[in-house]
């Protein structure tokens, strides 16, 4: 007889096999073609097999463990509720694909690097489903902990650079003084009840004082791994540094755990919600979304400029949290709800499309070993598969329909317009700005990868080298494939994905929208009500396709044979060389000289006489000269007055500890 | 009327403040070491008469203790270590020996002061020499702060163990036995760890000077 297995046994039964294949990974350390291609597979079936067991748990309830770990009497809690079976859905689904994808990329890595990655790897995605399914502030900093070193020695693989030593000590700085916050906040949370478990904290009743000194420290915590805008700095620039597999992994999923704490604490641990939280949220949010996105449209290394477009992304997902709390506050559940669906719609697809685009940049990386855009172009010819893949992605982040993208910043638009009249004329008049703020990010964010896409992928080859690029593998063909089919999954059938969101909602404010979003069967996805608003993405794209094929049969049909090639009007240039392209720089010049004020541009111009014309432009963040230099400088100078008290000196020592001691003891007394 | 014992007990806690205030005065590192093995034996001694008063026999094995290891081992191992450290000559100290006394007499009425109310609360025959027994605690601290060569600061370390040992015994009849075998253990590991310290550091100042150690120090 089998016991009864409840899903939580399947998925710590997954993480003990994560665990297993990272140690396999030291083992195998001489073979590593075989290490890449046997244990990374493996890993990806655990990881489909994690993204099954939580579809089914998504509606199943509530499981608990207790796990005899960890230090005496303090076991480690878990819990599996919708919430976390939504992220631990989202995290199965992509690291599935970023597996496949990693048993083709990391194939030609040195052995002995390849097996610390392996082990590194398994152990972040490993810590991260424990991050998900804590049930104690003791378990879910462990494991927060875990993931933050495991993603550190991550990006540091290639530590003999010393740009990304550099960038990996940013990263660790920033999550470490995240971390703080994450515990004070629970510190907080428990309200002196001396029990760490989320139970206790889910029945503290806190007075709005505390409450929101909660909240405030769990945003400054969780917004510090999300990218929170004054705390991004360490994203765009951790994020390249890491393999690119590693960074769709940090961009796509783990960035997502940050998501998942707020959403946590707010909703589900802090029995009420304020409005200014949700305003603040809704703030910075959009502040962190336009930000992102202006300085995604400016970068020209591919993987800094997706670094930026995450901050972008957390950005608008943070905004949908914010409306929702806001909405939540004022009791206007109806929009609340839709608000929340957003924000997770658009969590889940930011895992799919920007892991997408993530692996894509680490098939041109491999095949051209370039990454900086102005060495880049035409690759359409030389790597079709990766650039037809990579097209799904991009049309996705960029919000067109039939993709998901569209989806998730359609229902947050929705969110922002539907807004009913709320008590707070204030409120009621910036709300709309908000919506505008999306729509400017949203089309700002379509700008930027017109000219990733552009740039990399058509136009012809700026390099000579580009000529020799190959193809992905199959197995990273594999990979790619699978984010772009989710991708196009998550557009078309959006009524599904609701049906499953709902469990989540239904857990947050104890609301659903399946019930109005469905109300027109699968087929229309109708927000609020069908008179107000509705799309149909399958008849969309089914008209798509049809247009597409007309087009073609209508070009190959109706003009075959009369198709010819001739020089066109030269205007001067007889010989049109790949030099001739816009440049990524010449395409983002009109959104530098449009946002100026906010980027700190340093430009050098060689003089018109100069025979050997060197041209250099940087874009740099004003924020680092703003707010991290002086904390860093105020951090020295109080660092330097405590180091005064060193004398060297043992009887000077001896009298600190002596005075302490006559103090401490008149105290006493 | 205080009974004999308890009489002869405040004798040896008196004796014990006297030779803590010598010690403090004392140039000479022999006549130190001397001083230390002469505390040590008034410890030993008036820790055997609380003992046999109060019918306490885990203090029998306390007397004991201290006799082997502060009345004969450490001194004869401070002894061996100065004759082979060749450091027989005179302690030069921070300040001068009189404004130490005086400093030292303030912190006598600042632990009596200190003492009172626990004194009070305690139950046994010996509680006035609480006091007493925290003013050797600090005035031995004081000999480690005024001191400047090596081994006067380690034997102020011991001096002041001695000082807490009789606190313990004065307040609640001695700590339990655990905790005194393992403090005397400590004792005996930071004797031979510093023994072993001063090797070092003769080898690499060629003095045992501790102001040398200043160069340590991170600029």
């Amino acid at each position: 007889m089998a016991p009864n297995l409840l899903p939580i046994d399947y998925i710590l039964g997954i993480v003990v096999f994560w665990l297993a294949l990272g140690l396999a990974g030291l083992v195998l350390q001489r073979q590593p073609r075989l290490l890449a291609q046997l244990l990374f597979p493996a890993g990806a079936l655990g990881a489909l097999a994690l993204a099954v067991v939580t579809l089914g748990a998504l509606g199943g309830g509530t499981n608990v463990a207790v796990l005899p770990l960890g230090l005496p009497d303090l076991p480690f809690h878990l819990r599996l509720d919708a919430l976390s079976a939504f992220f631990l859905l989202l995290l199965g689904g992509a690291v599935f694909g970023i597996s496949v994808y990693g048993a083709g990329y990391f194939r030609t890595m040195e052995g002995s690097t390849l097996g610390l990655l392996c082990l590194e790897y398994h152990l972040f995605i490993a810590s991260m489903v424990l991050v998900l399914l804590a049930d104690d502030a003791y378990l879910f900093m462990v494991a927060w902990e875990a993931m933050a070193l495991s993603s550190y020695f991550l990006v540091t693989t290639d530590h003999k650079v010393p740009e990304i030593r550099r960038a990996g000590f940013l990263y660790l700085l920033i999550a470490h003084v995240g971390a703080i916050g994450i515990l004070l906040c629970f510190g907080v949370m428990q309200g002196g009840q001396g029990d760490y478990s989320f139970a206790t904290m889910r029945q503290a009743e806190l007075s709005p004082f505390w409450a929101s000194a909660t909240f405030l420290l769990a945003l400054f915590g969780f917004g510090a791994k999300a990218g929170l805008l004054p705390l991004h700095a360490w994203l765009p620039e951790a994020h390249p540094a890491a393999p690119s597999p590693v960074s769709a992994l940090m961009s796509g999923v783990m960035l997502k755990t940050a998501i998942y704490g707020l959403l946590r604490v707010t909703f589900d641990l802090l029995g009420t919600q304020l409005w200014w939280w949700g305003a603040l949220t809704l703030v910075l949010g959009l502040m962190t979304a336009l930000y992102g996105v202006l300085f995604a449209a400016v970068q020209s290394d591919m993987k800094r400029l997706l670094a930026y477009s995450s901050i972008e992304n957390i950005g608008i997902i943070l905004a949908g949290i914010g409306l929702g709390i806001i909405f939540h506050a004022f009791h206007q559940e109806a929009v609340a709800v839709l608000a929340l669906v957003a924000a997770l719609y658009h969590a889940l697809n930011h895992a799919f499309f920007k892991g997408l685009l993530f692996l894509g940049t680490g098939s041109v990386l491999h095949a051209t070993g370039e990454r900086n855009l102005g060495h880049l172009g035409g690759l359409i010819r030389r790597m079709p598969w990766v650039a037809v893949l990579v097209l799904v992605g991009t049309l996705a982040i960029a919000g067109l329909p039939p993709f998901n993208g569209f989806v998730s910043e359609w229902l947050l638009l929705q969110a922002f317009l539907l807004t009913p009249a709320l008590p707070h004329p204030y409120l009621n008049m910036m709300i709309p700005l908000g919506a505008a703020a999306i729509a400017l990010a949203a089309a700002l964010a379509a700008y930027a990868m017109v000219k990733f896409y552009g740039v990399i992928f058509l136009g012809q080859h700026r390099e000579e080298k580009l000529l020799h690029a190959h193809d992905a593998g199959n197995w990273e063909r594999l990979g790619l494939g699978w984010m772009a089919a989710a991708c196009l999954a998550l557009g078309l059938f959006p009524v599904a994905v609701i049906l499953q969101l709902d469990n989540v909602t239904q857990l947050l404010i104890g609301r659903e929208l399946g019930s109005s979003a469905g109300h027109a069967g699968w087929l229309w996805l109708t927000p609020v009500a069908p008179e107000r608003a509705s799309y149909s993405p399958v008849i969309l794209f089914l008209i798509i396709l049809v247009g597409l094929g007309f087009t073609f049969i209508a070009v190959r049909k109706l003009y075959h044979g009369r198709l010819r090639r001739g020089a066109p009007w030269d205007c001067g240039f007889p010989a049109q060389t790949p030099r001739m392209q816009d440049t990524a720089e010449g395409f983002s010049q009109p959104i530098r000289q449009i946002f100026e004020p906010v980027f700190g541009i340093i430009r050098e111009l060689p003089s018109p006489f100069d025979t050997h014309p060197h041209y250099h432009g940087e874009t740099r963040d004003r924020l680092w000269n703003l707010f991290y230099l002086p904390i860093a400088a105020v951090t020295e100078k109080l660092s330097g007055l405590i180091g005064k008290l060193q004398h060297g000196r043992i009887s000077i020592y001896l009298l600190y500890s002596f005075i302490t001691l006559l103090a401490l003891l008149a105290f006493v007394r | 009327m205080i009974p004999f014992s308890a009489q002869l007990v405040n004798l040896f806690a008196a004796l014990l403040l006297l030779i803590a205030f010598a010690m403090l005065s004392q140039r000479r590192i022999l006549s130190l070491i001397n001083l230390f093995a002469m505390q040590g034996l008034v410890l030993s001694v008036s820790t055997l008469i609380v003992g046999l008063t109060t019918q306490q026999h885990h203090l029998y094995y306390s007397a004991a203790l201290t006799l082997v290891l502060k009345v004969i081992f450490l001194p004869w191992l401070l002894h061996r270590l100065i004759r082979k450290l060749n450091v027989k000559w005179d302690v030069e100290t921070m300040f001068n020996i009189p404004s130490t006394m005086l400093i030292g007499i303030v912190l006598v009425v600042f632990a009596f002061n200190l003492a009172l109310p626990i004194s009070q609360l305690s139950g046994t025959i010996i509680r006035s020499t609480l006091g007493i027994a925290m003013a050797s605690v600090l005035l031995s601290f004081l000999m480690m702060i005024t001191r400047r060569k090596a081994v006067p600061q380690v034997i102020g370390f011991l001096a002041m163990e001695n000082g807490l040992f009789f606190a313990a015994t004065s307040a609640t009849y001695g700590m339990p036995m655990v905790v005194e075998l393992g403090i005397a253990l400590d004792v005996l590991v930071g004797a031979f760890i510093f023994g072993i310290f001063f090797f070092h550091i003769r080898e690499t100042f060629d003095s045992l000077d501790i102001k040398h150690m200043e160069r340590l120090k991170e600029d």
